[in-house]
């Protein structure tokens, strides 16, 4: 390590009263790798210093030299929490430029997993914000269900985690047998365990004094930060992209946007906790309302044939290899794509000279506006406040860093 | 479409016709493409015009969502800084660009959306493109006392140092890059024509109809070939 790396890794040295703290890397509650550098006075947060990057991988050049397809589960790693939501941003900014329409089976198929990637995410969310704060049973609680969820993903994609399951112009794959009633039989008893969560928290005392009023946001101040998702929403702005510029079918499906009042952490807290229960109800609208047909866009350019097709078309079989080979081209020009992720609005900016690399990709990804927030957020709150801040943030530092 | 069903395609050409009667001298070019709305501004009027439309009435982008570059080295002027702007109140987006040249640097936005402060440091740190009067224009993702800017076109994909823990020395040190097999870079010249244009194709080759969809009978392989 050069030796001006080394020295200013230990100059935090104290100064007075007032001296500087570092947090991190290495620490439970940082979430990841983050390592904040806090000038304090006492024990109150006169400054912070997020010093972020430590899991930069590189995404945005490494997909500069991938085909599309083979970008694809690198959006898995993103937010390594909410796999699929990522997958979805990217698809639909390759849909968008090459203009083709994904089939009527598969957008229900896409909306019920993201639904589902929402509940994992808020699940994971909830017990490791509780955890954070000093719950230690919650955790037990939400990750015992994630698990649940957790097959859910490795039915449909033989992956636990990084599914890699959506595909430019549907899905990979059609869901299996009878996967569709155990969702929906696990799907009946979350509400249940939703005001299992709820008793654990909600009314608690403690977990009350150390949320209420604790890292407030006014809603000028969400937006003038970036803020989207629950940390929008807990400022008490009603603003959701699945209901103001829907995608696939969710402006056909019947949902509320939860609000926060205060926009502080539990204000977040009681979104979030809404928000799963508005999954809930869009699953089981999904699984009701999903008709038959196939899962990929029927246009061979840009999806791969049947291997049935294969063994008996010499067409299916060039498309087939040049499918998986070159990979398919996408027209020039440039999108912008938005989700609503489970935390905040995931964005793809996507640059395509033609051929079958993209020329430029900007992930766009939540969590970057919400911990460049933190400094803000954290001014004058004690050393404990920092963890309920960095929980409530959902920070996870794949997308962040990217 | 299964995306943008919300866009009003009136309200964004009512939307251009307003920033090009409001703003015209700032705006090197404008138009609508893939239904989105780039504006290319002039680097001098790039403040003016962005805090015009954060406070227009009838815009109202009161949110920077998004703020990068882009590297285009046959260019005169190279990079682009490209931001991404959204109306909460007219539900609208609007994509602004500027070009610059290598070396010239961009008036930082902090005054005008401060959280563009982060966004121009990963801009600084990947591009190498300067900001200026940017308060703590410091690298962000990359490591410490990093070299070179990694998003460039021509900056290798395999990176240049490679870090190790030497056992001599009890610490971490940098060492050339050194493949074991050179990257391979694919370059896919196809001796066939590419398909660039898939709404032609798209008539010819979807054989796949909602109407006529029975059970496994879909996948029939209508394909033309792509060789003509």
């Amino acid at each position: 390590m050069p030796e001006a790396v080394q020295k200013r890794m230990t100059q935090e040295v104290t100064v007075g009263e007032n001296f500087t703290l570092n947090f991190g890397p290495q620490h439970p509650a940082a979430h990841g790798v983050l390592r904040l550098v806090l000038e304090m006075e006492g024990e109150t947060i006169t400054r912070a210093d997020p010093h972020i990057g430590l899991l930069h991988r590189g995404t945005e050049k490494l997909l500069e030299h991938r085909t599309y397809i083979q970008g694809l589960p690198y959006f898995d790693r993103l937010d390594y929490v909410s796999m699929m939501c990522q997958e979805h941003v990217w698809c639909l900014a390759i849909e968008k430029l090459l203009g083709v329409e994904v089939p009527r089976r598969a957008q229900f198929i896409r909306v019920l997993y993201s639904e589902i990637t929402r509940l994992m995410n808020h699940l994971l969310w909830y017990g490791t914000h509780a955890l954070d704060v000093g719950a230690m049973s919650a955790f037990l609680y939400a990750f015992k269900h994630r698990e649940t969820l957790m097959d859910f993903y490795e039915e449909v994609s033989g992956a636990r985690m990084h599914a890699n399951y959506f595909r430019p112009g549907g899905v990979n794959r059609d869901l299996p047998q009878g996967l569709a009633e155990k969702i929906r039989a696990f799907n009946a008893q979350f509400p249940k365990y939703i005001d299992e969560f709820e008793t654990l928290l909600t009314d608690n005392r403690i977990w009350k004094q150390r949320t209420v009023d604790v890292g407030v946001l006014t809603p000028e101040e969400a937006i003038e930060m970036g803020c989207t998702g629950p940390m929008l929403r807990g400022s008490g702005l009603s603003w959701d992209l699945r209901k103001a510029q829907p995608y696939e079918i969710y402006d056909e499906l019947d949902f509320d946007i939860p609000v926060g009042k205060t926009g502080d952490s539990y204000a977040r807290y009681l979104v979030r906790i809404e928000e799963m229960r508005e999954s809930v109800k869009i699953i089981d609208q999904c699984l009701d309302m999903m008709p038959e047909g196939p899962v990929k866009a029927q246009n061979f350019k840009v999806s791969p044939p049947t291997r049935d097709n294969m063994k008996s078309s010499m067409e299916a079989m060039i498309h087939h290899f040049k499918y998986f080979t070159e990979g398919f081209h996408v027209p020039a020009g440039e999108v912008y794509a938005a989700v609503e992720a489970p935390k905040g609005e995931m964005g793809v900016y996507l640059v395509s000279k033609g051929g079958p690399k993209p020329y430029r990709v900007k992930i766009r990804a939540p969590g970057f506006a919400h911990l460049q927030g933190l400094d803000k957020m954290v001014r004058g709150h004690m050393v404990a406040d920092v963890v309920t801040i960095i929980g409530t943030q959902d920070i996870v530092f794949g997308e962040i860093d990217r | 479409m299964h995306i943008d069903k919300y866009l009003d395609m009136a309200q964004l050409v009512w939307l251009k016709d307003h920033i090009e009667g409001e703003m015209k001298e700032a705006i090197r070019e404008i138009h609508l493409a893939n239904r989105e709305l780039t504006v290319t501004v002039r680097l001098r009027d790039l403040e003016q015009f962005l805090t015009f439309l954060r406070d227009d009435r009838d815009c109202q982008f009161k949110m920077l969502v998004d703020l990068c570059g882009a590297d285009y080295p046959e260019r005169a002027e190279r990079f682009e800084v490209i931001y991404h702007l959204l109306s909460l109140t007219q539900n609208m987006r609007v994509r602004v660009k500027v070009l610059i040249a290598e070396g010239q640097a961009v008036p930082t936005l902090i005054d005008v959306f401060p959280n563009a402060n982060w966004y121009e440091r990963e801009t600084y740190d990947m591009f190498g493109i300067p900001f200026e009067d940017h308060p703590d224009l410091r690298r962000i993702l990359t490591d410490y006392d990093f070299d070179g800017f990694p998003l460039r076109k021509d900056f290798p994909v395999e990176g240049k140092v490679e870090l190790f823990y030497d056992e001599a020395l009890k610490r971490c040190v940098y060492r050339p890059t050194n493949l074991a097999q050179p990257y391979r870079h694919f370059d896919w010249q196809s001796p066939w024509k590419a398909l660039d244009d898939p709404y032609a194709l798209a008539e010819e080759d979807n054989t796949f109809d909602r109407g006529e969809f029975t059970g496994t009978e879909l996948t029939r392989a209508k394909a033309s070939g792509e060789d003509e």
